[in-house]
């Protein structure tokens, strides 16, 4: 009863924190390109705007659709809360990203069919390495349960460091960063319109955008499963990895959908099947 | 009864800050020269940086709350003002950015010109110049932030209309 308390209020927690996070990302992307940037609070102050416009909906699905994705995301980090199995988490997280890709194919527009593909795309790129990294944590712990990972003593990453690289990896296409913004770019003109986010608007957007915020928190919890055995370590460990991204984020353009497939297939999974071999080996 | 009104209450006042601290623009070229088009550009760079205001150049109509405007507008193009005007969801406004777009211009009695945009939808903001320079443009997105809140009952509505 505890735990589900605890999870609860993480959670509720966990949409605060996922903003301000955004926040910060765009004040630190505007000092990389020494402009001022906007208000630490403007991810807030974009999503009360969104609610507030006037519905513009081209089919009920959408609607449907935009719920699903953040009841669903939600769900996922609950699940993560909770200690629960990373398989199961890992499933839920599919459902919010896969009805964010039904809504935009559920109308006739071009853009958002483009958009779609490409978000299906992105999927493909990202969720076998996910896989891999719960597959590489089961074959240390010996459970697929996130609580099981507490009962090592030793950090995760000592012995899967490459597989860290591989969830990087996905985080960054997860996340839709540059080099990896296909589907949907969140900054500049570099878009067919808005990508897989063309056809949803006012309160549906926010809720897309509140689902990206929790989808955020959820992958970083999953990083910071690679140094549970200190608190200290964790955060050093959560603040490079996202410092990482948000450089990547700017110091590349965006890649085509081919190279991005070719390099998650290629290297990136190598990587993390030579760590799981290595890992039995030993 | 009284907690669900204060309450109501209480996130309209949220809403309407929100509002008013990040206008998404999108901008539209009805035939303009491209001088106030590069002048709309420039107030993306790190010099002007308009996403201190939490402006954000969109590209999507659907989630746009300003229309930036620039050029004449034509008999060939009124339709597809029309079209993007109509698909941005309320509260929005317009802006209409440099000479051309305000009046028609030096093109205003051409045969194939219609005249300034108000001719097609209801322009919230003059911004007259040729080109219009980025610090007056981004005082004019301010100055239809103020249209906004006098629309919205917040604030009475400003003496003026033109930046000048």
């Amino acid at each position: 009863m505890l735990k589900f308390l605890f999870a609860l209020v993480a959670l509720a927690l966990s949409v605060p924190a996922g903003g301000l996070l955004a926040g910060l990302d765009r004040k630190l992307t505007a000092r990389l390109q020494s402009r001022m940037g906007p208000p630490l609070l403007q991810p807030f102050y974009d999503v009360l705007k969104l609610c507030g416009k006037s519905p513009c909906v081209s089919n009920p699905w959408l609607v449907f659709c935009s719920f699903v994705c953040v009841t669903a995301s939600a769900l996922a980090l609950f699940l993560f809360y909770m200690q629960g199995d990373l398989l199961l988490l890992f499933f839920v997280m599919t459902i919010s990203a896969v009805f964010k890709v039904a809504g935009a194919l559920s109308i006739p527009s071009p853009y958002s069919n483009v958009g779609a593909q490409r978000e299906l795309l992105q999927m493909l790129a990202y969720e076998p390495l996910i896989t891999l990294v719960f597959v590489g944590i089961a074959s240390v712990t010996g459970s697929f349960m996130v609580a099981d990972v507490y009962a090592v003593e030793t950090p995760l990453l000592l012995q899967l460091p490459f597989l860290y690289l591989a969830l990087g990896y996905a985080l960054t296409i997860k996340l839709g960063k540059s080099p990896f913004d296909i589907s949907a770019c969140h900054h500049g003109h570099q878009e067919i319109v808005r990508g897989v986010l063309t056809e949803y608007s006012g309160p549906q957007l926010a809720l897309l955008e509140l689902s990206h915020w929790l989808d955020t928190i959820l992958i970083l919890g999953l990083c910071a499963l690679f140094w549970h055995t200190s608190f200290v370590g964790m955060v050093i460990l959560l603040v490079i990895t996202y410092l990482a991204e948000i450089l990547v984020d700017n110091i590349t353009a965006r890649m085509t959908w081919q190279w991005m497939l070719k390099n998650a297939f290629g290297p990136t999974l190598a990587l993390a099947v030579f760590n799981i071999l290595w890992f039995y080996v030993r | 009864m009284d907690i669900a009104k204060k309450l109501t209450e209480a996130l309209g006042g949220y809403i309407n800050k929100g509002r008013v601290k990040s206008p998404w623009v999108i901008h539209y070229d009805c035939g303009s020269c491209n001088g106030c088009d590069i002048e709309v550009l420039a107030c993306l760079t790190p010099v002007f940086d308009l996403e201190r205001f939490g402006i954000l150049n969109i590209g999507d109509p659907k989630h746009a709350d300003v229309l930036l405007v620039t050029g004449t507008v034509n008999h060939r193009n009124k339709a597809v003002l029309r079209n993007i005007y109509d698909q941005m969801p309320d509260p929005k406004a317009v802006i209409a950015v440099g000479t051309c777009a305000c009046s028609g211009g030096v093109f205003q009695d051409c045969y194939n010109v219609v005249g300034g945009v108000d001719q097609i939808i209801p322009v919230d903001v003059y911004i007259p110049g040729c080109a219009a320079k980025p610090e007056a443009i981004i005082d004019g997105v301010v100055l239809a932030l103020e249209v906004v809140k006098g629309k919205l009952g917040l604030q009475p509505l400003p003496k003026t209309t033109v930046f000048e």
